[in-house]
């Protein structure tokens, strides 16, 4: 596909495509569109694909005193404080020097944490009112999708958006759906008020490749009588895929160094996937059972890539040593179970027994009203894990949701703890974020102001909700 | 009912008793015999022949109670052959009691109560008219060992998903709804000609008929799920033409009629931690129940997912963050669905003469970070297992033993 050598090297990160460009970058005001010129750019691939737009606000520098900062960096600050200035977190600790014109807010008995981070969701594809109208996340027309982007289809005014800001969450991955054995490219995205999604587009980010393994794809495909029926179907289905993607990279890899004759046909499908293999792309990989899992390791190492995340995940605790093993993550969610074979197994101590195995964990909503309470969903699998007997912090269970899915994106250099250099994606609650009568207070993201409980001119709402009770101002 | 075999005496002393029908008392002792309650109070005299637990510093409260799910009726959503809460091709099916669908050995059932929650509704999932349900407490070996009572109410549907029985509009609906207990009503009067077929054909087979009896003489519930206001309000003018005992369910817009509802005397069935808006309920929003509650309505708190029938103490403790107070969530949870389901002579309160389904909490129940330490249900002890612990012992040290 693209010339890997300029991806590399471009200082304006989002001008390629596949976004592999070092998260370092993600700072970066709007990019310049470059002109397609003659030579290598002459060839589409080359030029801007859907390059983000974000703009960080311009805002005064902020400084919270007196709150308890749970900085997921393995510190729990009683009466602490933390300045943001310009998007950045400039100082955390018992007291910070706060420059003359920052807005002071007081935050005696409430609890400072970083913004929530959801590496699932489907806001935005599968927006409300839910309706086919808006039914855009399964390309269910073929079992490998791997050429569509869940940015195409994402909705901006989705009115759930509103509800999971005010839930605390400053980024999410949208993902295609779980119908197909390779779904789509993911969407990772700043979670704040836009006209289009390239102005949610979080700067820098790797794309994520969704791809899922049992019953979904089998029972989409198999119910037609078309491929793949059987979990055999689905992995021959995968590895069909990536045979091809290995040869395509091959051309491209060879044409993009000597630029001789015409270039390669481009085929979408197979550059996300070739993407993937020169490990631009993170495959997301929606998968229930420990067995498929160890199968999709295996997968993984034939072609030479890495997994980054199995989603879902309900049986990764059976497989814990082999996942922290293989470096990769699991996001899970604190206790479904049972609403498919393959979630039978499911327990409430998959987390916790994950981080005594010192596997990567993180937990996921993939769901609208979930996404609005993963502090509570944290706080169950934390405690259930500690009545269990298994160690685990305050500051590792935050880190499910915090840390751990910055990691997951790529972006854990840039997000996901309260560290002087992050990015100020801040969430101030009411009280400890592991009570069930604590909310969100105030969210900033990136060091504006998104969501303020107490100030209905910081409620956002989406032109869907206009016209319509419940008025603003209060939880829908 | 083993705890009664037994006969069983259990006392236990010293807890935060929380009895619902009556203010909290502290250092309290709640005394079971023969699976019931047979005292309450900071003076019990307790018999020598009692075992004693020592509830010191925990919170003592009756069995939570979800009127909101499939419980035994459900063991994998998306496997039918697990699947017993619809008949299907028949939306019309008040004769449909799901009783004998009831999967004693459901693994949900020990998932559940040992999370507190000890009473669920078992309710029909699908259709206009859906069916009876019945309330059951999640233990027992048969179904009759576990059915509290039976039928508990029937259940109807107007709503977005039941408008294709009406043809595809609400009114069509609402209008083949009244058909159908018209006919009841003309069955009930004319069951002679019916039997000698010198009757104009009727809108439901004779036993679906014969089974709204019971409901159009008032003597069982008709719980109606609706969420769009209007719906509400369709269920509440067919409940005024009827003379029927409506309880309203879901009811996403219903905080929009509170006064109306209230006024009606219609408890309703929420579940809090609804905001996720669709056409069928625009004006969905957490604080619902608390609305409902200060405009005087009588609610009670659900959870509809019956996997996580368990997060009913989640749901309860959102609600109070969402308006209630903390002992209007409480009776939610207990005492109010026992009135509404009409069992409250035995069910939702600790006080003597009452069931013995009793929970022993380490603290708000309602909080994550507390465990439940002891369970009865009708006076015996849950042993703290499910099919999950037993994953959990197997896999908390790798490899397993198999």
């Amino acid at each position: 596909m693209r010339p890997s050598i300029p991806c590399l090297l471009a200082a304006a990160a989002a001008a390629c495509a596949s976004g592999g460009a070092h998260p370092a970058a993600a700072a970066a005001p709007a990019v310049q569109v470059p002109a397609p010129t003659a030579g290598p750019e002459s060839v589409s691939v080359n030029r801007p694909q859907y390059p983000s737009t974000y703009q960080r606000h311009a805002n005064r520098p902020v400084v919270i005193t007196n709150a308890t900062i749970m900085t997921a960096a393995g510190q729990e600050i009683p009466r602490g404080s933390i300045l943001l200035r310009d998007g950045k977190i400039v100082a955390v600790g018992a007291t910070v020097a706060a420059p003359p014109d920052a807005i002071k807010v007081d935050g005696t008995g409430k609890y400072v944490t970083p913004g929530i981070i959801d590496v699932h969701s489907h806001l935005g594809v599968y927006a409300a009112p839910g309706t086919d109208a808006e039914s855009d996340g399964n390309e269910l027309t073929g079992p490998v999708t791997a050429e569509v982007w869940a940015e195409h289809s994402f909705w901006p005014q989705d009115p759930q958006i509103p509800l999971a800001i005010a839930g605390g969450v400053t980024t999410i991955q949208a993902l295609p759906g779980s119908g197909n054995l390779i779904d789509g490219r993911s969407a990772v995205l700043k979670l704040v008020p836009a006209r289009t999604v390239q102005a949610m587009k979080f700067p820098g980010a790797h794309y994520g490749l969704k791809m899922a393994c049992g019953e979904n794809p089998k029972r989409v495909y198999g119910r037609r009588n078309q491929f793949p029926s059987t979990r055999m179907g689905n992995m021959a289905g995968y590895r069909g895929a990536f045979i091809q993607a290995e040869e395509y990279r091959r051309k491209w890899d060879k044409w993009n160094q000597d630029h001789k004759g015409d270039p390669p046909e481009r085929n979408l499908r197979l550059e996300s996937l070739a993407e993937v293999l020169r490990g631009n792309i993170y495959v997301q990989n929606h998968c229930y059972r420990a067995d498929e899992m160890a199968q999709m390791l295996d997968l993984a190492r034939e072609f030479g890539f890495k997994i980054r995340a199995f989603h879902h995940a309900v049986e990764a605790y059976k497989i814990a040593d082999l996942l922290a093993q293989a470096g990769t993550a699991a996001v899970v969610w604190a206790d479904w179970y049972g609403f498919k074979e393959e979630a039978m197994d499911g327990i409430q101590q998959n987390a916790a027994l994950l981080q005594q195995a010192q596997a990567r964990i993180t937990l996921h909503s993939d769901d609208p009203g979930g996404i609005q309470r993963l502090n509570q969903e944290v706080a169950k699998a934390m405690y259930d894990g500690q009545r269990a007997g298994i160690a685990v912090t305050r500051d590792q269970a935050l880190r499910w949701i915090t840390a751990n899915p910055a990691w997951v994106l790529g972006l854990d250099s840039v997000v996901g703890t309260l560290e002087p250099g992050k990015m100020a994606d801040v969430v101030l609650w009411s009280g400890d974020p592991f009570s069930v009568y604590t909310k969100a207070v105030q969210v900033y993201n990136d060091g504006w102001l998104v969501y303020d409980r107490n100030d209905p001119a910081h409620q956002p709402r989406s032109d869907f909700e206009l016209g319509q009770e419940p008025p603003p101002g209060n939880d829908r | 009912m083993i705890g009664i075999l037994l006969a069983q005496t259990i006392a236990l002393t010293g807890g935060t008793v929380f009895p619902v029908a009556g203010p909290k008392l502290d250092h309290a002792t709640v005394l079971m015999r023969d699976g019931r309650i047979v005292a309450v109070g900071t003076n019990v005299a307790i018999p020598s022949d009692a075992t004693r637990i020592d509830a010191t510093g925990k919170w003592v409260t009756p069995g939570l109670i979800d009127g909101g799910n499939q419980m035994g009726l459900t063991e994998i959503g998306a496997v039918r052959e697990t699947n017993d809460a619809t008949v299907r091709n028949d939306t019309v099916a008040a004769s449909f009691n799901v009783a004998e669908g009831i999967n004693p050995a459901s693994t949900l059932i020990p998932i559940t109560r040992i999370a507190g929650v000890t009473t669920t509704l078992a309710a029909p999932a699908e259709g206009l008219i859906r069916g009876q349900a019945v309330l059951i407490d999640l233990d027992g070996a048969t179904i009759e060992a576990m059915l509290v009572k039976s039928p508990v109410a029937m259940v109807a549907e107007l709503s977005e998903r039941t408008k294709e029985a009406g043809g595809g509009s609400r009114a069509g609906a609402a209008e083949r709804l009244r058909h159908v207990l018209d006919d009841a009503l003309e069955y009930a009067r004319r069951r002679a000609d019916w039997a000698r077929a010198q009757i104009h054909p009727l809108a439901a087979s004779a036993a679906d008929l014969q089974a709204l009896g019971p409901v159009l003489r008032g003597e069982l519930p008709l719980i109606v799920v609706a969420n769009r206001r209007s719906d509400i309000e369709t269920a509440l003018r067919i409940a005024r033409e009827y003379h029927l005992k409506l309880i309203l369910a879901e009811a996403a817009e219903a905080w929009q009629v509170a006064d109306a509802i209230a006024r009606a005397g219609v408890p309703v069935l929420v579940q809090p931690l609804d905001n996720i808006p669709s056409y069928d309920g625009l004006g969905v929003r957490y604080e619902n129940a608390a609305l409902l509650v200060k405009a005087g309505v009588k609610v009670a708190l659900l959870e509809t997912d019956t996997h996580n029938a368990r997060n009913l103490r989640q749901q309860a403790g959102n609600a109070v963050s969402n308006g209630m107070t903390w002992d209007q969530a409480l009776r939610a949870v207990t005492l109010s669905p026992a009135e509404i389901f009409g069992v409250a002579d035995r069910y939702g309160s600790l006080a003597a003469g009452r069931v013995a389904d009793v929970v022993v909490w380490s603290g708000d129940p309602f909080e994550f970070s507390t465990a439940v330490e002891h369970v009865f249900i009708r006076g015996r002890e849950m042993p703290l297992r499910s099919r999950q612990t037993e994953l959990l012992d197997r896999y908390k040290k790798l490899p397993p033993t198999y």
